[in-house]
């Protein structure tokens, strides 16, 4: 038990949370009911903390609810960037979207609203 | 020909776009080519109704009053003109605009090359006859299913028709259905001799398309990165690529203009509306977008260098317009105290009227503007002491009548529904037609593009 408690102690020591707001910027866009958000890094030390951990799984949770389809996700090491296609993200997409964001203009910074865990030494 | 250098500037990110972006462009600085991209997915069912209803109309009607503005100094300048105004009605467009070349004493300076061949709706018909089935590549379904309320279907022409309209001369190029990016890449085809496997070069000219066919949203505009730090936003400079033969190109924009050209501005670009970015396929080739190197070198000045591609496929994609139903949606505000439960009070008995008078939808969405309308829970619980929320409601369906009679059901809430409402300035919702959007493919052999250059 106590050397449990001291991994979890140590553990906590050494990451932690940081939204992607402030490690990358974003730009998404529509493609039918589709909409694609291109998260790019700050800085290229981030680079690797967002294609380790801003998966496409971790994706489709984070909008779990928000749309209604699977999420796909495209590396860009060039310009330290992920692109993501959030598939049935739209309300039926173009002129059929009921919604505010018919285009996905915003789905940007709602990706910038996840957490990740980062090294506590790690500068934003 | 041959030159070492060409400056290619973008005056137009869609339909609609800022006025004075294409006179700046050509007044501030130098440049050789104008671009303009007019068409967006849907443009062309709108442009399609208006021709049925006036032949001579179905262009971006706005295209004429500015080359009117801009034509003495075109041909003062010799700055040549790519742009997709034409809509569904290029040759009418490029009389109007013949028009106003005579009227202001250019007759004789103006050559405008007239690309047409990419309207499918007169061969739609045959074209399913012979075993094209132009299934739609988002759903899979055949187009027979919607054949019937088709309004519109037009190919996506490359760069090549533009090419030969410069080799015979045209000064002036007014298309219709031609990608965003074939308007940039044309001029340095026609400029550097680019031969049509040189896949690297054409996926470069293609890259460069993509960063500046939308105008300002690659010098600052809609930028995230220090969005606050970019200057003079009242006067953003619109991108200007300057292009090589070697297929390098920088992303600048006029001296003295607002916004800005970084590194960040033009990746932001980069990444929009992008897929795969492997494959990344037009009429001209597809472009590898992993390969994209990007450098800042000068002030508002960003080198690209490296991009590759690969051979174009045997298909173009079909942008096919139908007619699919209508849409209406509705708004009320509602002020503190309590106004996000005052605005949910209010849609749940919208709903219950709704469902009371048997009006079925196929779709109702409800938002709350200040709350949940683009982050939904993302957005976490709302403020309980928010000053005031919009309440958004939205209808769809194919028939008329219950839409009509949804945006009837709005203003009443504001006497019989929960207090602290206003906002009602506008009117009952508007009901609009909705023209839907079916992207096909279509084998290239199927489409004939045609030139034709007329001389003012």
């Amino acid at each position: 038990m106590p050397k449990k408690k001291s991994h979890k102690v140590k553990k906590r020591m050494a990451t932690k949370k940081v939204r992607l707001l402030e490690l990358a910027h974003a730009r998404s866009g529509d493609k039918g009911d589709t909409a694609n958000v291109g998260l790019i890094a700050l800085k290229a030390e981030y680079y690797p903390l967002l294609k380790q951990q801003v998966t496409a799984a971790r994706v489709a949770k984070h909008f779990r609810g928000v749309i209604q389809g699977g999420v796909e996700r495209f590396e860009l090491p060039n310009l330290r960037a992920l692109n993501f296609l959030l598939h049935g993200a739209l309300g039926g997409g173009g002129t059929l979207s009921l919604k505010t964001d018919a285009q996905g203009k915003v789905f940007s910074t709602a990706l910038l609203r996840m957490e990740i865990e980062v090294p506590r030494s790690l500068r934003v | 020909m041959s030159k070492n250098t060409i400056r290619i500037a973008s005056g137009q990110g869609f339909w609609g776009d800022w006025l004075e972006a294409p006179v700046r462009q050509v007044e501030a600085g130098p440049i050789d080519y104008l671009m303009m991209d007019y068409l967006a997915e849907v443009t062309m069912s709108i442009m399609q109704k208006q021709r049925s209803r006036n032949p001579e109309l179905g262009y971006a009607k706005d295209f004429v009053p500015l080359m009117r503005r801009l034509l003495p100094t075109l041909v003062r300048k010799g700055i040549r003109v790519s742009a997709n105004a034409g809509g569904v009605n290029p040759r009418a467009c490029a009389t109007a605009v013949l028009n106003e070349a005579r009227d202001a004493g250019l007759a004789g300076k103006v050559a405008i090359g007239v690309i047409t061949g990419d309207d499918l709706m007169p061969r739609l018909e045959q074209l399913l006859a012979a075993g094209h089935e132009l299934k739609n590549m988002d759903t899979g379904e055949p187009l027979e299913t919607v054949l019937d309320s088709v309004q519109s279907a037009n190919a996506y022409l490359g760069a090549w028709p533009l090419v030969e309209g410069f080799r015979r001369g045209a000064n002036i190029l007014i298309t219709g259905r031609v990608t965003d990016t074939g308007l940039t890449l044309a001029p340095m085809i026609h400029e550097f001799g680019w031969a049509p496997d040189a896949w690297d070069l054409l996926a470069a000219g293609t890259v460069a398309g993509h960063i500046i066919e939308c105008g300002a949203q690659c010098s600052g505009g809609n930028c995230m990165y220090r969005w606050e730090r970019i200057p003079n936003m009242h006067d953003p400079g619109y991108p200007i690529v300057e292009a090589r033969p070697d297929g390098g190109f920088v992303v600048t924009k006029h001296d003295g203009t607002g916004g800005r050209v970084s590194v960040q501005s033009v990746t932001e670009q980069l990444l929009y509306e992008m897929g795969d970015p492997t494959d990344y396929i037009t009429p001209d080739c597809i472009a590898d977008f992993t390969t994209v190197s990007l450098k800042k070198s000068g002030k508002d000045r960003v080198e690209i260098s490296g991009v590759r591609g690969r051979p174009a496929t045997d298909l173009l994609k079909v942008s096919i317009s139908y007619s699919y139903g209508y849409k209406a949606i509705g708004t009320l505000v509602y002020a503190w105290p309590e106004a996000v439960k005052k605005a949910r009070a209010a849609d749940k008995i919208i709903r219950a009227r709704l469902d009371r008078l048997g009006l079925n939808f196929d779709e109702t969405v409800t938002e709350i503007i200040g709350a949940d309308a683009t982050h939904g829970r993302l957005a976490g619980k709302p403020d309980p002491d928010i000053a005031e929320v919009q309440l958004r409601i939205g209808v769809r369906g194919r028939e008329r009548t219950p839409v009509e009679r949804f945006s009837r059901e709005i203003a009443p809430l504001i006497l019989n529904g929960p207090p602290g409402v206003t906002g009602f300035a506008g009117g009952r919702p508007k009901v609009e037609e909705i023209v839907a959007y079916w992207p096909a493919l279509i084998p290239k052999s199927e489409v004939c593009s045609q030139v034709e250059i007329l001389e003012a």
